[in-house]
């Protein structure tokens, strides 16, 4: 049964490349501790031809101009983890999670699917560099010979069967111990290394060489284990994972981000991060969370406000204020008194989707256009975006089918249509189960091609049209409605009422509607929500009234509550 | 050395001889980068979709795609129940239709008796409370010049989401609502930005349609049609009915107005323009009457 393991060297290194690639032409050092007590915990090879070493201090590799020096980060290191994870998630569900360096996977029947071991070797590696890995790739008959040869031969490693022992023999023989050991495990293992030292068992050839029997006299079982391992017959029970389809990419700023498009710029790096990561596993984003930590320094908040202004980003308390039905949400909801008084640092934007996507510029641009109406109002010291996976949609389009807009050009349109007129002015319109006047409200608009209809009744009503359809259609709409077009807000009105009944109306707003009313129809009664605060009673005329061009027809509203007389609108 | 007659130039009454060899041959008209006119392909005749109302459609043969259409009378005239009647015919066709509402007018309630599946309906409500007027300053000045300012403003959203609309294209009607500006600010539309949506809609199945109070897209509509609502014909056909152009208001004093109801409007449509059938189209006219939403209920 063969095995693969795929290992990433130098993995706070690999993290940090990972999260910026643009170091991987540079040195690099990560540092790890406390300041001022930061000490070098892992370099590049270009960091360590130079003489950068883990251990130095920060002072010390200060004194190197060309290294580019970053803090040790958690956020990063995950993220990569999850990275590997996907990877070897995306060619088998056997995967074990062995330490965060370092992913064992099933490869059993396999071949059939992406060819032979070598071929799925190069697959690996490829796929992990698409990720922003740099990857050891190993595969072998057994886990262990697979787990050895990874975290020792660099590139890609294949092991016939049978033949572990040739390419595993020079490998020293710490390469046996992992990195993330516990104090009480280094220790022993030290003094495992400096008893196999002493004896000159330096690399796994010599180890496997050594005798059964005296070894398991001086090491006991735990030395056999290891020259069962070293000669690449130890037997491993793959243990694997099922891991939580979490989809998350951070980035933690070492110095705070004032400007929208310098944050842009990282946004587009994390978002390619998580598509591809989506894309792996063949998933697509229904919601991204964009989390983004503020540095509220304190004493500092007028100056961070003067600099705000004159860097470009308006403070939250400018921007109007968002509904969650346009799709963008925050999360937690707050007013704009809560944001200034309790000066929160953490600045959160939640992007649903109508459908499932995944494509990196499109999620860009829509982030890009949120924040523009919704700006954050403090510099950017962290950022955090998640993706919520789901299905990629699969939907054929009939060839009979009206031609509906296509989902990622329609969301970046309304975005675009939300950021000129307003959020909660773009939409599809529901009605609400009640007689007040305005009884709707604004939902997001969705073009799905079913929304309603089953498909077998859609083609139905497709196939019925296409052989006839002016018969259909003209049957259909028969005649016209008459459409009232509202005044939003009405027309504030005085009436001249003779006998009860509006005889003269005077709009100040509207120079065109004023005059003897020529005729009328009413009044009707409605009234409604008595019990509640928003009680509602008015009368309802339908009167003509004369202007320049012609008769023109006006609904007259009385408000009974208020008194007042309003023009609700036009019959059109 | 042959010479040959290759011209006759009657106006000057004389022969001008040149030597055949010395003429160069007539290049071929691809060659210099000239279609000629018998190659050129015809433009295909749009396709008619139906306007949801039987006696428009029986005017015009029904709605272009592809083209720009206006819809153009004074208030009262029908524009809304014929354009919510188009909505609705789309809409019922399966078609996604997208309204730039310059005055935030249209009233869900009509939409909902026209027969529009308001799911299928975008509907973007251009007015005051847009973000750029939350960061404007709130300053007095007297009404006229701030009712023209917003209209600018309103004009100006308009034109941008219609381009943005039709860029991202997938609708089956795009309907412009500029009924209810005033004439002045929607005649400040440049003719280029008609040429553009015009330009834009040409290759693509959606009706690009506007209601205004008179036609303003010149040359670049393909269809123009102007209602106006049958002066005192468009009440109730009742014995109770009134002509508000005929009868005075003493003469019907005595009918309670409780008594009285808006059932009906009649609207003649008259065909302005249409380029689809590339000959003049002298004055042909329809009439056809729009029914309130509350008629059906009395009359069940």
């Amino acid at each position: 049964m063969p095995f693969a393991c795929i290992y990433v060297p130098n993995f706070p290194v690999a993290a940090l490349l990972r999260a910026e690639p643009e170091l991987r032409t540079q040195a690099v050092a990560v540092l790890e501790g406390k300041p001022p007590l930061e000490k070098v915990w892992a370099v590049n090879e270009k960091a360590g031809r130079i003489g950068i070493a883990p251990g130095m201090t920060k002072a010390q590799a200060q004194l190197c101009s060309e290294l580019a020096l970053r803090p040790r980060s958690a956020l990063q290191e995950s993220s990569a983890h999850a990275a590997l994870l996907d990877c070897t998630q995306s060619f088998s569900p056997r995967v074990e999670d062995s330490a965060c360096d370092t992913a064992l996977l099933d490869l059993a029947g396999l071949e059939s699917l992406f060819g032979p071991l070598p071929t799925i070797a190069h697959r690996m590696f490829r796929r992990a560099a698409d990720l922003g890995l740099v990857v050891n790739v190993a595969v072998a008959a057994s886990a262990d010979a697979a787990w050895l040869a990874a975290r020792g031969l660099p590139g890609v490693t294949v092991i016939p069967l049978g033949k572990e022992a040739e390419p595993l023999g020079p490998l020293p023989v710490e390469v046996m111990f992992a990195d993330g050991l516990t104090a009480t495990q280094k220790e022993k293992s030290e003094q495992l290394l400096a008893t196999l030292d002493r004896w000159g068992a330096r690399n796994l050839r010599a180890l496997a060489a050594l005798p059964d029997v005296a070894l398991s006299e001086r090491l006991g079982q735990a030395g056999l284990r290891l020259q069962q391992r070293a000669r690449g017959t130890a037997s491993h029970t793959l243990v694997p994972l099922e891991p939580a389809l979490v989809f998350e990419e951070a980035m933690e700023l070492e110095h705070p981000i004032v400007l929208l498009e310098p944050l842009a710029f990282l946004l587009n790096r994390l978002l390619e991060q998580l598509c591809n990561r989506l894309a792996v596993r063949a998933l697509a984003a229904q919601e991204l969370r964009l989390t983004l930590e503020l540095d509220y320094r304190a004493g500092a908040s007028d100056e961070s406000d003067d600099l705000i202004e004159n860097r470009g980003i308006p403070r939250e308390s400018d921007a109007p204020h968002q509904e969650e039905k346009s799709g963008f949400a925050q999360n937690p909801p707050h007013n704009n008194q809560h944001f200034s008084s309790t000066r929160q640092n953490r600045f959160c934007r939640t992007l649903r989707l109508p459908l499932p996507m995944l494509d990196a510029k499109l999620f860009l641009k829509l982030l890009q256009l949120d924040l523009n109406a919704h700006p954050p109002g403090a510099p950017i010291v962290k950022i955090h975006l998640a993706a919520e996976p789901s299905r990629p949609r699969s939907a054929q389009g009939g060839l009979f089918r009206p031609p509906s807009p296509e989902p990622e050009k329609l969301e970046l349109t309304l975005a675009r249509i939300a950021g000129i007129v307003g959020e909660n002015k773009v939409g599809s319109l529901e009605l609400l189960d009640t007689y007040r006047p305005e009884g709707f409200r604004m939902r997001r608009f969705v073009a799905e091609a079913e929304q309603k209809k089953s498909a077998t009744g859609q083609k139905h009503d497709a196939d019925q049209k296409l052989n006839s359809p002016w018969l259909t259609d003209t049957a259909e709409t028969k005649s016209a409605i008459t459409a009232l077009r509202l005044f939003r807000p009405p027309l504030h009105a005085t009436v001249t009422l003779h006998d009860s009944q509006p005889a003269f109306v005077v709009c100040a707003k509207k120079k065109d509607v004023q005059g003897d009313v020529l005729w009328k129809a009413g009044p009707w009664r409605i009234s409604g929500d008595w019990w509640e605060r928003e009680a509602w009673a008015r009368e309802e005329w339908d009167i003509a009234l004369q202007n320049e061009n012609g008769v023109a027809l006006y609904r007259l509203v009385h408000d009974l509550l208020g008194g007042a007389w309003f023009i609700e609108g036009t019959y059109d | 050395m042959s010479t040959a007659v290759v011209s006759t130039s009657a106006a000057l009454g004389r022969h001008i001889v040149f030597d055949a060899e010395a003429v160069p041959e007539p290049r071929p008209f691809s060659m210099s980068g000239v279609t000629p006119a018998s190659r050129l392909s015809v433009r295909p005749a749009p396709e008619m979709v139906p306007s949801g109302i039987a006696a428009i459609d029986e005017l015009t043969g029904g709605l272009p795609r592809g083209c720009l259409t206006e819809i153009c009378g004074p208030a009262s005239s029908g524009r809304t129940a014929l354009l919510l009647a188009a909505l609705s015919a789309a809409t019922q066709r399966g078609e996604f239709c997208a309204l730039v509402d310059a005055s935030d007018a249209l009233d869900p309630q009509s939409a909902a008796a026209a027969g529009v599946q308001l799911e299928r309906l975008l509907w973007i409500r251009c007015g005051e409370s847009s973000p750029q007027k939350h960061f404007s300053t709130r300053q007095k000045s007297d009404s006229t010049r701030k009712e023209g300012r917003n209209a600018e403003n309103r004009l100006e959203q308009v034109l941008r989401v219609t381009d943005l609309l039709l860029e991202s294209g997938g609708f089956g009607v795009v309907a412009l609502d500029l009924a209810d500006l005033p004439p002045q600010a929607a005649r400040r539309i440049p003719l280029a930005t008609w040429f553009r949506f015009r330009r834009a809609v040409e290759p693509t199945s959606t009706v690009l349609l506007t209601l205004e109070p008179q036609p303003i897209a010149g040359s670049c509509s393909s269809l123009v049609m102007k209602l106006q609502a049958d002066s005192g014909c468009y009440l109730s056909k009742s014995p109770l009915a009134f002509s508000p152009g005929r009868i005075p208001i003493t003469e019907i004093s005595h009918v309670p107005s409780h008594a009285q109801l808006l059932d009906e409007i009649e609207i003649k449509a008259e065909l302005i323009r249409s380029r689809l059938e590339r000959k003049p189209v002298g004055s042909a006219a329809v009439a056809f009457a729009s029914r309130t939403a509350w008629a059906d209920v009395k009359a069940g």
